[in-house]
């Protein structure tokens, strides 16, 4: 699904900030995401990545600014409202049901939206054949090996028909060949959801973000296609210059 | 009685409960401080110092005051014996987990409490105060035991707080409670100093009932309320906090005598608890505690 | 969870328990057969708790007072307002719900050892309530509710509470509502969420669940299953006490639900019947039968933590539920 430029962005924030004490660890951030968009994330660790997500989605508090999704302004509601709305977010550190079973883990988005025992058996067998693991439905999800946990996850966002999937470092711990797979997983998951993808893979951002959004110190650094981050200055002193296994 | 004398008398009875009051509160605080356990069975440690006062003083006979001061010495150590027992082979089996904690100091609470019963019975009796001097106020006559119970538990107070802020012993006693694996790593042997701190916080429930036993009896229900006073004082008080705890000791005791005096006791009780559950759902950090962390 | 697996092996086990307990009226002599009726009177107690404790996983320390409010909404509705015994039945679970609301309100903003401390708290205050206004309650000492009050009729037959077979064929119909509807819920979706809450509550409410309506109405229908325990044992006993109140009987819900088997829905029966047995054999000769309860919940926390059933299907029976 290409970008379309010709709707209303789907998430806008205008001055989004968080104060801890005296730290300011989002300070007053203006974005905007078109709906139908690949858009990654990048920047040091400690930039405010998670902490900005985290207020889109509800999980923290704003300390000043607004979030508005399709329009409506989210900014007070609570989060569990918002996943309602149409926003996944799936965690940065694993956070899955470890004493349930795979099967039950998925069920629980399933059963959000689907009533009867067999529309949710379908729903969550689907789900969790586009992620691979099927096959290991009745395992308790806690035996897993950490890859398949994050894949967990990712099939956890992706039952909720969100409108929004955000994606916190979801290749973390993943194989090459299994990053390979997950890239044809965002691909696919993209022509029907908007995709907002933390990372700091560089060659897998590269490979798979129509836009890139460079965070640093809490604020926007820069904001562009994978050609332009690539070419700016300021981002590779930044960050890109840093980073051990950069495509030149 | 005018009112202004009785308030007086209220008030002095007031200051009494709130001395032994902070005492016993303070043994709940630190426990809960250092080692984030909720020991529901404190209440136990207070009662078994109170009828082991009983049990040393029928011993000895003699002069009331011989038994009485040896009973303030032998009745600490031993429930001191007893509490760090526990501690050692109960709750440190439970890496304490506040749930299995709180249920095992449950547990601890009915076996205290029923060797009490077996042992000493259904009875209350009463201990012989050490001396009787009466102190002539213009308006009546009030026990100088009960004032000396005021002055020797802010000696112990005072006591405790030096201890704590300018021995090496209370300097690792903060730091365990600062941060546990920070102190391990220096080479703090965490689960002594646990075991430590759960001893001394049942010494000093005793020491508070074996202060307390000469004016009221030995009974082996007797841990219940001050139990439950001591856990509205920890609450207010901020946990982990010794000024909070001494004040909140005060406020409670004083607030509980006069009211008891003046109203029924157990609609001072009923307000008192209920002021404090609504205080720890909507102000959890007390007066002077910390957020939790 | 099990929820999807053999369902007809689930619902095969408990008719096959309510059946035994069914024929157990007709086998038992005298004693025991008041006991057993006592006892499933209590257990029912013990699966509204264990509906919060096991399945939500929030430790309460104060289910004494959802228990009390049945058994005094009960009673008094009959003494005081000559309410029938199925209206005062209705009542005392009313106000076992109502209760449970307005506390559940307050206490669920708190979690862990806070929320243990203001549930006691609220029970506290419940009680002495009681002690309080003894006047209408007959505080300390309590009240009786005389036998002629503890009839009714349904169409042309009187059903007379006193008698034993009538008393013991209520307290098995209570339980087996409770069992079944327990067991229905436990398996249902709400069942899944209320677990997921256990398991972890943040990532529950990120799926979209509003984790605080889910707990607050948990507590309630926890709340109203206590209250009808407490209504039919002041209905079918005929008394209404103020230790019923007391913190003992907040710990015993507890203490019965661990050994049986927390989020088990057989093991709050198991839990009951065990330590009921026990300590009535013990007070025969001691007065300080609490001492064993003592020493049960040391050994249970220490070294049997899922209890009896939840043990057995760990290790062998993953289907039970």
């Amino acid at each position: 699904m290409t970008v379309q430029h010709n709707l209303e962005p789907l998430l806008v924030t205008r001055g989004l900030s968080r104060r801890f004490g005296g730290l300011r660890a989002v300070d007053g951030v203006d974005f905007t995401l078109m709906p139908g968009e690949i858009r990654a994330v990048i920047g040091p660790n400690g930039a405010g990545k998670t902490t900005f997500v985290g207020m889109v989605c509800g999980r923290i508090a704003r300390s000043d600014g607004a979030v508005l999704f399709d329009g409506q302004d989210i900014s007070d509601l609570p989060a569990h409202r918002r996943a309602r709305l149409g926003i996944a977010y799936t965690f940065q550190i694993t956070s899955i049901y470890p004493n349930l079973s795979v099967y039950d883990n998925v069920a629980l988005p399933v059963q959000r939206t689907a009533r009867e025992p067999r529309a949710i058996r379908a729903a969550v067998m689907a789900a969790l054949e586009k992620v691979g693991l099927d096959g290991r439905a009745a395992m308790p999800a806690g035996q897993l090996a950490y890859g398949h946990q994050r894949l967990l996850e990712v099939a956890m966002g992706l039952a909720l028909k969100p409108r929004l999937l955000i994606l916190d470092e979801p290749t973390q711990g993943l194989s090459d060949a299994e990053i390979e797979d997950f890239i044809v997983l965002v691909r696919d998951i993209a022509r029907t959801a908007t995709v907002l993808l933390i990372e700091h893979n560089m060659p897998l951002v590269m490979q798979l973000a129509d836009r890139i959004t460079v965070f640093e110190a809490g604020r926007i650094l820069a904001e562009g296609t994978p050609e332009q981050i690539r070419a700016n200055a300021a981002v590779q002193a930044a960050y890109l210059g840093t980073e051990a296994g950069a495509e030149p | 009685m005018a009112f202004g004398p009785h308030l007086l008398l209220a008030l002095l009875e007031g200051l009494v409960s709130a001395a032994v009051l902070s005492l016993t509160a303070l043994g709940l605080s630190l426990v809960f401080g250092v080692m984030r356990v909720v020991n529901v069975a404190h209440g136990e440690f207070f009662m078994l110092g109170a009828v082991l006062a009983w049990a040393v003083a029928n011993a000895l006979g003699g002069h009331p005051a011989a038994g009485f001061f040896a009973a303030l010495v032998v009745a600490p150590l031993i429930v001191g014996a007893i509490a760090w027992l526990s501690e050692r082979l109960v709750l440190s089996r439970l890496n304490y987990d506040p749930e299995s904690t709180i249920v095992a100091t449950i547990g601890l609470l009915y076996i205290i409490q029923q060797l009490a019963l077996t042992f000493y019975g259904p009875e209350a009796r009463p201990v012989t105060p050490p001396f009787t001097w009466r102190l002539s106020l213009p308006w009546f006559g009030y026990s100088a035991y009960k004032l000396s119970i005021v002055l020797f538990s802010a000696l112990l107070l005072v006591a405790t707080w030096l201890v704590l802020t300018r021995t090496k012993a209370g300097l690792i006693m903060r730091a365990t409670q600062y941060d546990s694996e920070t102190a391990q790593a220096f080479g703090i042997p965490v689960g002594r100093v646990y075991a430590g701190v759960f001893a001394l916080g049942a010494m000093l429930a005793a020491l508070a009932a074996v202060l307390i036993v000469p004016i009221s009896q030995a009974h082996y229900l007797m841990g219940h309320d001050p139990l439950l006073l001591s856990f509205i004082v920890v609450i207010i008080g901020g946990l982990g906090s010794l000024r909070g705890t001494v004040v909140a000791a005060v406020l409670i005791g004083v607030s509980d005598g006069v009211i008891s005096m003046f109203f029924s006791p157990t609609l001072a009780k009923m307000i008192a608890t209920l002021a404090v559950a609504l205080a720890l759902v909507f102000r959890p950090q007390g007066l002077f505690g910390a957020t939790a962390r | 969870m099990s929820g999807e697996h053999k369902p007809a092996k689930a619902y095969a086990l408990h008719l096959a328990v309510l059946a035994l307990l069914f024929a157990l009226n007709f086998l038992l002599p005298a004693y025991h057969h008041g006991l057993l009726a006592r006892i499933m009177v209590l257990a029912v107690f013990a699966m509204g708790y264990n509906l919060l404790f096991g399945y939500a996983g929030l430790l309460s320390l104060g289910h004494a007072m959802f228990f009390a409010a049945g058994m005094y909404g009960a009673g008094l509705s009959v003494l005081h307002f000559g309410f029938a015994v199925p209206l005062a039945f209705l009542a005392g679970i009313a106000c076992g719900a109502l209760l449970a609301l307005v506390v559940g309100l307050l206490a669920l903003r708190t979690s862990g050892v806070a929320f243990m401390i203001v549930t006691m708290m609220f029970a506290q205050v419940f009680a002495l309530s009681l002690i309080y206004f003894a006047g209408f309650t007959g505080g300390d000492q309590g009240l009786v509710i005389p036998q002629p009050a503890r009839l009714f009729g349904v169409g042309s037959a009187t059903i007379d509470l006193t008698d034993p077979a009538v008393r013991y064929m209520a307290a098995l119909a209570l339980f087996a509502v409770a069992l079944l509807v327990t067991l229905h819920l436990v398996r249902s979706r709400h069942g899944r969420v209320l677990v997921a809450i256990r398991e972890n509550e943040e990532r529950t409410r990120m799926l979209g669940y509003d984790t605080f309506a889910n707990k607050l109405a948990v507590t309630v229908v926890s709340g109203a299953i206590s209250a009808a325990a407490g209504a039919a044992f002041a209905l079918l006993f005929g008394y209404v006490g103020a230790n019923f109140a007391g913190v003992q009987y907040s710990i015993l819900p507890l203490l019965w639900v661990l050994l049986g088997g927390a989020a088990t829905t057989l093991g709050p029966l198991l839990g009951t019947l065990v330590i009921y047995v026990i300590t009535d054999t013990a007070s025969s000769f001691t007065s300080a039968w609490l001492l064993i309860v003592g020493i049960v919940l040391i050994l249970l926390v220490l070294f049997f933590p899922k209890g009896v059933l939840g043990t057995l299907r760990a290790r062998w029976l993953g289907w039970l539920p």
